[in-house]
C-alpha cells in the first residue's frame, strides 16, 4: 500500500505538501477574513515574473521569485496605505505588470514551454530538496511569529480598535504581506500559479463555515488543508493526475459538505 | 469631583491642510459625565483620538491624570468605538470579544479564569446570557452592551464612548445610559461621550464640551446649552434643542 514511498520524489512531495499546506492554510485564514483573496492570486502572478527571470538567467527560479514577490507585496501594501487607490486596483496593476515582464522574459528564452507549464499548473515531480528547505525555513519563521497571531487576529477583527490599543497595525500589515508573499512563492510548484488563490482560500473558507471562533477557524483550516493535500497526492499518484488540481478538487469537496452542513445548522 | 482629571491646554490639531481643533482648553472634573457635542467636522472624534493617544497635537497638549495619553497605562482607559469599522461577520464568541478588552489582544486559548472575567463584565451590563453567542447573531443593541462590557472588563477609571447610541432603538439607548451611570457611580469613574443628541447631553451629562473646531463653551449643561452658544456652534438651533418646541423657537 505504501509502495509510493519507494520513490524519493514522493517522499519529497509528502514532506513538501505537509509544510506548504500548513503555511497556506495558516496565512489563508487572514487572507479570507481580511477579504484579500485577490492578493493571493495577484502575488502568484507576480511571482511568475520572478520565476521567468530565473529561468531566463538559468538560476533556481525561487531565488529570484522570493525577493521579486516580496517587493511586489510591499509595493501593493504601500500603494494601498499611502494613496486613495483600493486594494484590488493596486493588485490588478502589479499583477499585470509582473505577468507582462514574465511573458517577455520567457519569450527571450528558447525552449521554455515545459518549465513554464510546471509553474503554471504545479507538479510534484518539480519539488526538489531546495524547495523543502525553503518550506522548512518558512515554517520555522511561522512558528517563531506565532505569538503575533493574537495581534493579527485583533487587527483582522477591527483595525481601528487595534490601533486604539496601540498595536503596531501598519507594521504588522507589511509583515503579514511579506509572509503571505513567501508562502505563495513556495506553494507554486505544488499547486501552480493559477490555483494558488484557491489553495490559500478554500480550507479557511471551509473551516469558517464550521467555526464560531477564530482559533478554531485557524486549527480546522490547517487540518482540512493537510488532509486534502495527502488525499490529493495519493489520488494524483495512483491515477496519474496533476497534483495541484487534484488537491484543490479534494479541498472543494470538503467545502461543499461544510456549506451544506452550515445551511442545515442555520435553518 | 472638583479635581481635573483630563486637562486640555491650548490644543490644536490639523490633518494635512485641514484644521480639526484650534486652541482648545478645558479641564474635565474627576467623576463627571461629560458629553462632547458639535456639528459634523467639529473635531469631536479628533478630540477623542487625542485622548486615546492616536493623534499627537500640532501644539498644546492633553494630560490625563497628569500624564500624556501615549504614556498612560492602557488599563486606565476603557473605549467603546463606533461599530462601523468592526467586522461583524468575524468568527468570535461574545466572551472572547469581551476578554480581548482585558489584555488588548485576541485570546488563543480560553480557560476558566478568562471565562470568569468575561462573564463578570457581561453580567454588569445584564448580558451574561450572551456569553456563548457568536457576535454575528447579535442585534445592534446587544452588540453595544457587549462593547460596553468589553470597555468595563479592566475596571477603567475613564470610559470614552464614540456615539454609543448610533444604530440602537430608544429602549436600548435608555438601558445603555442606565448601565453607564451605574458603572460611573459604582467605580467613581469619569465618562466622556460623543453624542449628537441634545436631550441626552442635557439629561445625562454633568458637563458639556461644545465644539466647532474651537471650544465654544465648556461647563454645566444649563450654561452651555444657551441659545447664543448653540448658534455659535451650529449656526442655527437644532430640531431637538430644548428651546425649540413644536418647531417654533421658544426662548
Amino acid at each position: 500500500m505504501f509502495d509510493f514511498l519507494d520513490y524519493s520524489f514522493m517522499i519529497y512531495a509528502l514532506i513538501g505538501a505537509t509544510l506548504i499546506s500548513f503555511l497556506a492554510s495558516y496565512y489563508g485564514v487572514f487572507v479570507v477574513e481580511r477579504q484579500m483573496s485577490f492578493l493571493g492570486s495577484g502575488l502568484a502572478h507576480a511571482a511568475f515574473g520572478g520565476i521567468a527571470l530565473g529561468l531566463l538567467l538559468n538560476i533556481e527560479p525561487l531565488i529570484i521569485a522570493v525577493p521579486f514577490t516580496i517587493i511586489v507585496a510591499l509595493g501593493i501594501t504601500w500603494v494601498k496605505e499611502e494613496t486613495q487607490l483600493s486594494g484590488d486596483t493596486t493588485i490588478g496593476i502589479f499583477f499585470a505588470v509582473s505577468m507582462a515582464l514574465g511573458i517577455i522574459f520567457l519569450y527571450l528564452k528558447d525552449n521554455y514551454t515545459a518549465d513554464a507549464m510546471t509553474f503554471l499548473f504545479g507538479s510534484i515531480l518539480a519539488i526538489k530538496k531546495f524547495d523543502l528547505y525553503a518550506a522548512g525555513f518558512m515554517s520555522f519563521v511561522t512558528l517563531l511569529t506565532f505569538p503575533m497571531w493574537k495581534r493579527w487576529a485583533y487587527a483582522t477583527f477591527d483595525k481601528e480598535l487595534a490601533r486604539t490599543d496601540r498595536l503596531p497595525v501598519l507594521r504588522d500589515d507589511y509583515l503579514l504581506s511579506v509572509l503571505i508573499a513567501m508562502t505563495v512563492v513556495i506553494s507554486i510548484k505544488l499547486v501552480g500559479i493559477v490555483m494558488i488563490a484557491a489553495f490559500l482560500v478554500i480550507p479557511p473558507a471551509t473551516s469558517r463555515l464550521l467555526s464560531h471562533s477564530f482559533r478554531w477557524m485557524t486549527i480546522l483550516a490547517v487540518l482540512i488543508s493537510l488532509i486534502s493535500a495527502y488525499t490529493g497526492l495519493m489520488i494524483s499518484y495512483y491515477r496519474d493526475l496533476p497534483s495541484g488540481a487534484t488537491i484543490i478538487l479534494v479541498e472543494s469537496v470538503f467545502f461543499i459538505f461544510a456549506a451544506i452542513y452550515n445551511k442545515i445548522q442555520n435553518k | 469631583m472638583n479635581k481635573g482629571i483630563i486637562k486640555a491646554d491650548h490644543l490644536s490639531v490639523s490633518y494635512n491642510d485641514m484644521t480639526a481643533l484650534v486652541d482648545v482648553s478645558f479641564s474635565i472634573p474627576e467623576g463627571s459625565f461629560t458629553a462632547i457635542i458639535g456639528p459634523n467636522g467639529a473635531g469631536k472624534s479628533t478630540l477623542i483620538k487625542v485622548m486615546l493617544g492616536l493623534i499627537s497635537p500640532d501644539s498644546g497638549q492633553i494630560r490625563i491624570n497628569g500624564v500624556l495619553p501615549q504614556k498612560l497605562d492602557k488599563r486606565y482607559l476603557g473605549y467603546v468605538p463606533q461599530f462601523k469599522t468592526m467586522n461583524r461577520e468575524f468568527p468570535v464568541l461574545v466572551r472572547e470579544l469581551v476578554y480581548s478588552g482585558f489584555t488588548s489582544s485576541w485570546p488563543w486559548a480560553f480557560g476558566k479564569e478568562k471565562n470568569a472575567i468575561a462573564i463578570e463584565a457581561l453580567k454588569s451590563v445584564k448580558a451574561g446570557h450572551l456569553a456563548n453567542r457568536p457576535i454575528k447573531n447579535l442585534s445592534g443593541g446587544e452588540l453595544q452592551r457587549v462593547c460596553l462590557a468589553r470597555s468595563f472588563v479592566k475596571n477603567p477609571s475613564i470610559v470614552l464612548l464614540d456615539e454609543p447610541a448610533a444604530g440602537i432603538d430608544a429602549f436600548g439607548e435608555a438601558d445603555l445610559y442606565a448601565m453607564l451611570e451605574n458603572y460611573q457611580q459604582e467605580h467613581k469613574a469619569t465618562v466622556i461621550m460623543i453624542t449628537h443628541d441634545w436631550q441626552v447631553a442635557k439629561h445625562h451629562a454633568s458637563h458639556i464640551i461644545l465644539l466647532n473646531q474651537k471650544l465654544i463653551k465648556f461647563g454645566e449643561p444649563e450654561i452651555v446649552l444657551e441659545e447664543q452658544n448653540i448658534r455659535a456652534a451650529f449656526g442655527h438651533l437644532g430640531h431637538s434643542h430644548p428651546y425649540r418646541k413644536n418647531g417654533i423657537v421658544n426662548v
